[in-house]
């Protein structure tokens, strides 16, 4: 072995081509199957896709750097599953370009925060988490609620995603911008169309509390309130055997 | 600078920073709307600047054909001031982030300043820009030297240290007004993505084309590692880049993998942007450096070969360990755990081989400064791979994960390994590079080497401590059965530790700041060495070494 080391090290191209092997193996094995195997991704016929404004509160938590705080991945452990509700499946993340599962909880899981707190929490403590948790660490992020959205490349972002594989019809895509708008001005004639397109559990609201335009902080809080809401497979998902205390 | 390049080569740099302004004008014009015309900016500026540079030197005299007797080094001259600068910047960043967390007010109203888009600046400043440059400077220093050949030509090396930067200023300014992917350690967009592909490729070729060159029959071991470095890192960067633009107008791209998969593939790169990032190319600076400046051979050859080969294989399969207990497949996790443990041998086979080497010079480690950085640096290096051995595996996982353990284990790592092998290298051919007889001040170096231990071990007992606090109160229960601890409770526990750590980020810091100030003044102000230390040469070329082919 040693000798045919002795060889090898005289060829830079051979060493290089030798490398790329070895390090290719590890990867392919692991990575390739979870594309193919139907079991990765579980079966959630009722699984939805985000409506535009709840993807740009998603863009704006990408933005923002939540994931570096916030994990959305309850793990298959007792204590978490009982702090947090139902452990993640994959399917629930099965939409989710990038996924946001994080590495770090600085904050707690938000998985499925959905529902949890009203609107008006959320946009109280988005604006200054000390407001409402005097001792919180998390940043105030009071520029949400000043800067309006820009809904100018909604279509741009719903067509990119429906390429990679969320399935956004053409008229979901053509009505981006009109969507997004709708859902945050349930008054607006825009409303309609996103309880008919996105379906009747679509929450159509003004989320930061102010009905006269739509802002970032709009879309943030209607991200977080559909987290863990796009399906009901967790808690159908028969949970206890699977637990590890 | 420009003098040394030929005529020919002045004018390929300008045509290419004529190329790269163009690229950043149609990038400025078609982004206008976009936060991707502020990068189009950016881009034009390098690419003015350097053709300002080209152009500044182009009256300048063809460099005479005695320089293809000397190495080239201006490159690497200017990558170990880069990565300084860097290191103070990205340090600096780190420490307000750790103390964001113990005292959240410490920042304006303005959203480039809080905390979500500082992390990745820190991160990207200090692996990217430091740990980049710093790998790059000394790669150019240990292949020629290694190969006893000059590098082929003047303009690639300077085009893969420029280009690389351009990189790393798009991606930390990015964060600071919201362009990323959130992708861990690759949250650069899409065209900077594409820019630092191109500019690998020329590194590796490089590389390559210089090896090709070498005077020495066999590739001496260090340039295996920086070999595997630009490889494997290549493959990383390509597969978990790939996305999908929303259009060629905007700087906003999505990733093509979702959910389970984007996890597994992230994790495969961001684990392996450690080994081979973080751990290749750092062992290779420590296969070179350290034997040099101990003035002794490699303890053995046979266990540089098994740790080489242990690593690059065994490496890939781990990832999977940042996803226990996750929707991941079990028997992803499990494989992922398994290598992770078996990854011991060769970790520990390669810390072991420096050390070892170290035998029959301790006195020298006593005495100097600059040797021990690198001896420490190794032992860190055992250290962390042990503890990430054992962080991998399951159980103790369910514990670590998600807790500051993690973020300890990086800094002992990151810290206590890349950055102090770093420093040690740059102590070392510092005063090579410049001509001098040794560092400014010695007493400096010690004074360096002294904080940064002590930065270290602060921080990762302070991250040891909050991170196992945090897992065990997330997990105790009363005797009733329910949670003891609510989550707020577990984070005003943090508290005295996320103060400490941000005192032992503050000593790194000072540490570094002392280093960059000895520097200066070395290159400033050090005596210079009177007669040319000969052996510090390439070897002559024998006539076809034109027409060599790399691989023989
Ligand atoms: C520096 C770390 C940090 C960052 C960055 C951060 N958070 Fe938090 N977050 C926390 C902490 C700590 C808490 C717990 C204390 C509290 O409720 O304020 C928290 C709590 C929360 C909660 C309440 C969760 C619950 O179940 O009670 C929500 C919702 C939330 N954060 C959303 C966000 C969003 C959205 C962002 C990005 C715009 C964000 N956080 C960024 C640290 C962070």
């Amino acid at each position: 072995m040693f000798g045919a080391h002795y060889k090898l090290e005289r060829h830079s191209i051979g060493f290089a081509l030798a490398i790329i092997v070895v390090a290719s193996i590890g990867g392919l094995v692991e990575i390739a199957p979870l594309f193919t195997i139907d079991e990765t991704v579980e079966e959630a016929p009722d699984m939805r896709v985000y409506t535009p404004l709840e993807q740009a509160g998603r863009d704006i938590y990408i933005r923002e750097g939540c994931y570096a705080c916030h994990s959305q991945m309850i793990r298959t452990l007792r204590d978490e599953v009982e702090r947090y509700g139902p452990y993640s499946l994959a399917v629930e993340s099965q939409y989710d370009h990038p996924m946001q599962w994080g590495s770090k909880r600085t904050g707690p899981d938000l998985a499925r925060v959905g529902g949890k707190y009203s609107d008006e929490w959320h946009v109280a403590h988005l604006n200054n988490p000390r407001d409402v948790v005097p001792v919180s660490v998390m940043p105030a992020y009071s520029w949400l609620s000043r800067n309006t959205l820009d809904m100018s490349d909604f279509d741009l972002r719903l067509n990119a995603l429906s390429k990679i594989g969320v399935p956004y019809s053409e008229e979901m895509i053509a009505n981006a911008q009109a969507d997004a708008y709708g859902q945050a001005m349930p008054n607006s004639d825009r409303a309609a169309g996103v309880v008919e397109r996105y379906g009747e559990a679509t929450n159509v609201r003004s989320f930061d509390g102010n009905p006269d335009r739509v802002t970032e902080m709009d879309a943030l809080v209607a991200y977080l309130q559909v987290l863990g809401r796009l399906t009901d497979a967790a808690y159908r998902n028969d949970s206890e055997e699977a637990l590890e205390e | 600078m420009v003098g040394q390049l030929t005529k020919t080569e002045r004018q390929f740099g300008l045509a290419i920073a004529v190329l790269v302004t163009l690229l950043g004008l149609a990038m400025a014009a078609a982004g206008r709307q976009d936060l991707l015309g502020v990068h189009g900016l950016i881009v034009v500026a390098f690419g003015v600047g350097a053709a300002f540079l080209v152009i500044s030197g182009a009256h300048l005299p063809e460099p005479a054909k005695e320089r293809l007797a000397h190495y080239y080094d201006d490159p690497i001259k200017v990558g170990i001031i880069l990565s300084m600068i860097w290191a103070i910047f990205g340090l600096f960043i780190g420490v307000w982030v750790a103390a964001l967390l113990a005292w959240p007010e410490l920042t304006f109203d303005a959203a480039w300043s809080s905390f979500g888009r500082l992390r990745p600046v820190h991160t990207t400043s200090v692996i990217f820009g430091f740990g980049g440059n710093a790998l790059i400077a000394t790669s150019f220093h240990v292949m020629q030297r290694t190969s006893r050949a000059r590098m082929p030509d003047q303009l690639s090396p300077w085009f893969v240290l420029i280009g690389y930067n351009l990189f790393c200023v798009l991606a930390a300014s990015g964060y600071f007004i919201g362009i990323t992917q959130s992708k861990e350690y690759a949250e650069a967009e899409w065209y900077a993505d594409l820019w630092l592909v191109v500019v690998w490729v020329t590194y590796l070729v490089l590389y390559l084309r210089t090896l090709a060159r070498r005077q020495e029959p066999h590739i001496y071991v260090a340039n295996w590692y920086y070999l595997a470095f630009i490889l494997v890192v290549a493959m990383l960067h390509i597969v978990n880049g790939l996305a999908m633009p929303i259009s060629l107008a905007s700087a906003k791209s999505y990733p093509i993998f979702s959910g389970v998969q984007d996890a597994m593939v992230q994790w495969w790169y961001g684990h392996n942007a450690v080994a081979f990032f973080l751990t290749a190319g750092f062992l290779g600076m420590m296969y070179y450096y350290l034997p040099t400046r101990a003035g002794r051979p490699i303890f053995s050859y046979r266990l540089s070969i098994i740790s080489f080969w242990g690593i690059t294989f065994f490496y890939m399969w781990a990832g999977s360990h940042h996803l226990h207990y996750t929707a991941l497949p079990h028997w992803v996790q499990t494989l992922g755990m398994t290598f992770s443990v078996m990854l011991l041998v060769p970790s520990w086979a390669s810390a072991a081989n420096a050390l070892l080497t170290l035998n029959g010079a301790w006195h020298k480690v006593r005495d100097d400064a600059t040797l021990r950085f690198m001896m420490v640096a190794a032992v860190f290096y055992g250290l962390s791979t042990f503890e990430g051995s054992f962080l991998a595996i399951r159980s103790v996982n369910s514990l670590s994960h998600y807790t500051d353990w993690t973020v300890g284990h990086v800094h002992a790592g990151a810290l206590g390994w890349v950055a102090l092998i770093t420093f040690g290298a740059i102590y070392a051919v510092v005063p090579k590079l410049w001509n001098r007889k040794s560092m400014y001040s010695w007493k400096l170096v010690e004074v360096h080497f002294w904080l940064a231990l002590a930065g270290t071990l602060v921080y990762v007992f302070a991250m040891w401590n909050s991170g196992i606090i945090q897992g065990l109160m997330w997990r105790t229960y009363n005797e009733s059965g329910t949670l003891a601890y609510s989550f707020l409770e577990s984070m005003i526990a943090m508290h005295p530790y996320y103060v400490a750590r941000t005192f032992g980020g503050l000593l790194f810091l000072t540490g570094a700041a002392v280093g960059f100030y000895n520097i200066w003044k070395t290159i400033k102000e050090a005596p210079a060495v009177q007669e040319e230390t000969a052996p510090d040469r390439p070897a002559t070329m024998p006539a076809r070494v034109g027409t060599v082919e790399a691989g023989e």
